[in-house]
């Protein structure tokens, strides 16, 4: 069994691997203890990775009944003070609602993965980013968040694998990896290597035996007048501290812009070649790139509104990020939006032409 | 003065929530007898069901988990698998079990998970107000059969364990009850049989159903509900030990 | 073409069962041996034998924004079907590879499109491996592109080939550098 931080596949070596089987090997080398899971496309890759690689290490592997059974075997393992996960795509995660939901409200540390494909319903298994508001509003029942990554590389989708475990202990709580199909099928070239890690409490909680110590209860189940408002109260006072501490935006040339696009994930990828191309063609354009969904980049779009700017969001959906981005912007700056839902995918052209426009316009007077 | 009977210590001293004539608090000391008989309370895990017997961490001094309805088995499979050294049980109720927990149990039970279940059945979901369970007999009047189960209209009570027994993952599968004193300490022998055979590294589920009295929803008095299990529940659900003899 | 301006999209596409997947994957992994940035991207339909198959890959030298392919600078079509659905998407002075062993008629494109027509099936047959027509066409694309050799292709086979088809290196690489001495003598660069 190799030690947690360390994975018999890491190194400096540059290898080509893809978005699922990358994070995959990522978990491993955080010290995932156990993955279980449920086939849906397009994350197959994942399960199957890990069918082979965690036996190999010492560690679990289990495919589930379902994604109910998935989200309560990770509530179980993660209870006993393992270090766990799952992954699933958009329609298997709705399932594993309730279970997110009860690990939010047991203080429980877990991560899971959504590789989203298009929806509603069974939709299809295209890529998507038609998930972001049931990923960033908690998405089960309750008064809770998580934490929400949205990469948009096959490296940094393998790097947010090891800081989402790590956050995921350090605030005991649920941690979303937001990738899509694209990034889940694609390959790069990566290096798995091992990053600064936190530091982390001991997790006294965990439900190991009651050897030589009071009883440990693990529960979301609070009766008491007021002793539910008091632990919602924490978990807010945490959600604060981690909207402080731990957001994670990347910004390029913001200051001059007289548009400013914003998006995640492979949209974003996207959004930077068209802007590119924008200023070959004399256009002031910026990006920002938001890499946690949840905690939003608040402060950072905010500022960027206090000069009078174009906004344009860039999504493949029907509109989810834009909302946060206007409540950030807060009528400081008109905030345009466009979307490809369904499976759709913007095309470079699409989005440079759709920044000459806006930029001319913005010139033209009224 | 010579003490002849104690509270056994994994059984917390506190007065429970259960209504009187309920079975719930015998089956609790039935299991923390067993646990302390066994030493295992350092390494014991239990599951709380939905239901009734949600607060069971408050009787049960042992490490314990609230889980979501009918999940038990899954969660218990997540800590077995990541704990083989531990022991795990779940209690789980005929709501929990059979009805939105059909799936899990199967499943669990299906895959030989190294866990014990202690499901209790009475033939009604009690927490909710009396509504029908899968194990309601028929002709049973509950808050959402009023008029009693038909067969035709709900179908046939649900006999779990007969079912489970099918499954080449199950090792163990015994009904007892808590009609009566007899009943009681054969209830105890097969929870006891349940744990050592986990204990024992035994490769499957082990389950013991227990038909236990809801004199509230059944409307009897605590001592007709005792009587009425065996003149009715048990014509439907027959005791004994259906697979894997003690 | 310069190296510093190296930006090459390319669509690979034919029916399952042509080793499409593994000729992208080949390109992807020779390109990041030679130091390249690379992105490459399957199609995964639900369909999992026959039907079509596709994947696109860029290589550049600078980091790539955009791992989707709309309009391909390299199209490799290994049957007609595949050369009907892509051809048009080629940009502007762009680079057609076709299987003419699958592919009978003559394409109707933009007359700035340059064109390999390489009987891909024949030649991997003269091998004594049909299966090897996706490397025939790969070595072709290659030798007539000239960023990477079909030498260098052929070293990074065994890394991207499943260890249990090993024993097709040798025929695989006979194959890539085939294909490349198929382009050099009929469509010199």
């Amino acid at each position: 069994m190799t030690e947690r931080g360390q994975s018999s596949r890491g190194g400096d070596k540059r290898v080509l691997m893809c978005g699922n089987e990358a994070l995959a090997e990522a978990a491993i080398m955080a010290g995932c203890d156990a993955y279980f899971g449920y086939p849906i496309t397009p994350q197959n890759e994942i399960s199957a990775y890990m069918a082979r690689r965690m036996p190999d290490e010492g560690r679990v592997f289990l495919q589930s009944e379902s994604e109910l059974a998935a989200i309560n075997m990770v509530f179980g393992a993660s209870a006993t003070g393992q270090r766990t996960m799952t992954s699933s795509s958009s329609p298997g995660i709705s399932l594993m609602q309730e279970g997110i939901s009860y690990l939010a409200g047991a203080e429980l540390p877990a991560v899971v993965v959504n590789v989203m494909r298009g929806g509603p319903g069974l939709g299809n298994i295209a890529p998507s980013q038609g998930d972001y508001f049931q990923a960033t509003r908690g998405g089960g029942h309750g008064d809770y968040r998580t934490i929400v990554f949205g990469p948009s590389s096959v490296q940094e989708l393998a790097d947010c694998m090891l800081l989402a475990f790590d956050l995921a202990d350090l605030y005991r709580m649920p941690v979303m990896v937001l990738a899509d199909g694209i990034l889940g099928q694609m390959m790069e070239p990566i290096v798995l290597k091992e990053k600064p890690r936190r530091d982390l409490p001991a997790k006294e909680w965990a439900l190991t035996g009651a050897e030589g110590r009071p009883q440990n209860i693990v529960r979301s189940l609070w009766l008491g007048e007021g002793v539910l408002e008091e632990l919602n109260c924490t978990l807010r006072d945490r959600y604060e501290q981690i909207q402080k501490n731990e957001v994670i935006c990347e910004q390029h040339d913001v200051d001059d812009a007289e548009i400013v696009v914003v998006a995640y994930g492979v949209a974003a990828r996207i959004v930077c070649a068209a802007v590119q191309k924008a200023k070959q063609d004399g256009i002031k354009a910026g990006w920002i790139r938001p890499v946690t969904l949840w905690p939003f980049p608040i402060e950072q779009i905010s500022k960027a509104a206090d000069e009078l700017r174009i906004f344009l969001v860039v999504e493949m959906s029907n509109g989810q990020m834009v909302e946060d981005v206007r409540l950030a912007v807060s009528g400081k700056a008109p905030v345009v939006f466009y979307g490809r839902p369904g499976g759709g995918v913007p095309t470079v052209d699409e989005i440079f032409e759709l920044i000459k426009q806006l930029t001319l316009r913005s010139k033209t007077p009224i | 003065m010579k003490t002849v009977f104690e509270r056994t210590p994994t059984l917390k001293d506190c007065p429970t929530h259960y209504c009187p004539g309920c079975g719930h608090g015998i089956a609790h000391r039935l299991i923390a007898e067993t646990i302390d008989e066994l030493g295992i309370r350092g390494r014991t895990i239990g599951i709380a069901p939905v239901g009734c017997a949600v607060l069971a961490y408050d009787y049960l001094d042992v490490d314990m988990i609230e889980v979501a309805h009918g999940r038990a088995p899954a969660v218990a499979t997540g800590m077995k698998r990541t704990n083989p050294d531990k022991i795990i049980f779940s209690y789980q109720g005929d709501g929990d079990l059979a009805s939105i927990g059909a799936g899990e149990i199967l499943h669990a039970g299906h895959r030989g998970e190294q866990i014990t279940v202690i499901f209790i059945n009475n033939a009604v979901f009690g927490m909710t107000g009396g509504q029908m369970a899968p194990t309601t007999m028929l002709e049973q009047v509950t808050a959402t059969t009023p008029k009693g189960r038909t067969a035709a209209g709900e179908g046939y009570p649900l006999q779990v364990a007969e079912l489970l027994v099918t499954l080449p993952g199950t090792i163990y599968v015994e009904r007892c009850a808590l009609s009566s004193v007899a009943q009681v300490r054969n209830t105890k022998k097969a929870i006891k049989h349940a744990f050592e055979l986990q204990l024992s590294g035994a490769q499957g589920l082990s389950l013991v159903e227990v038909l236990s009295p809801c004199p509230t929803y059944w409307r009897l008095s605590p001592a007709k509900a005792m009587e009425w299990i065996e003149s009715h529940m048990t014509k439907v659900f027959p005791l004994g030990q259906l697979k894997g003899g003690r | 073409m310069t190296a510093e301006g190296l930006y090459e999209e390319i669509v690979i596409a034919g029916f399952g069962g042509q080793g499409i997947i593994l000729a992208g994957r080949l390109l992807a992994q020779t390109a990041m041996l030679a130091g390249k940035e690379v992105t490459y991207m399957p199609s995964y339909g639900a369909e999992v034998r026959g039907g079509t198959a596709n994947c696109m890959v860029v290589i550049a030298e600078k980091k790539i924004a955009c791992p989707v392919v709309g309009r391909p600078d390299s199209l490799i079509v290994m049957n007609k079907a595949s050369l009907n659905k892509f051809a048009q998407r080629l940009k502007k002075g762009g680079l057609l590879v076709m299987n003419t062993s699958l592919i009978d008629s003559e394409p109707q494109l933009d007359e700035s499109i340059e064109i390999v027509a390489v009987p891909a099936d024949e030649l991997a047959v003269e091998l004594g491996s049909q299966k090897s027509a996706n490397m025939v066409a790969l070595g072709a694309y290659l030798q007539k592109r000239g960023y990477l050799s079909p030498d260098a292709a052929a070293q990074a086979l065994a890394d991207v080939l499943a260890e249990r088809h090993h024993k097709t290196l040798p025929v695989n690489i006979a194959a890539l550098h085939k294909g490349g001495e198929f382009a050099q003598r009929h469509c010199p660069v």
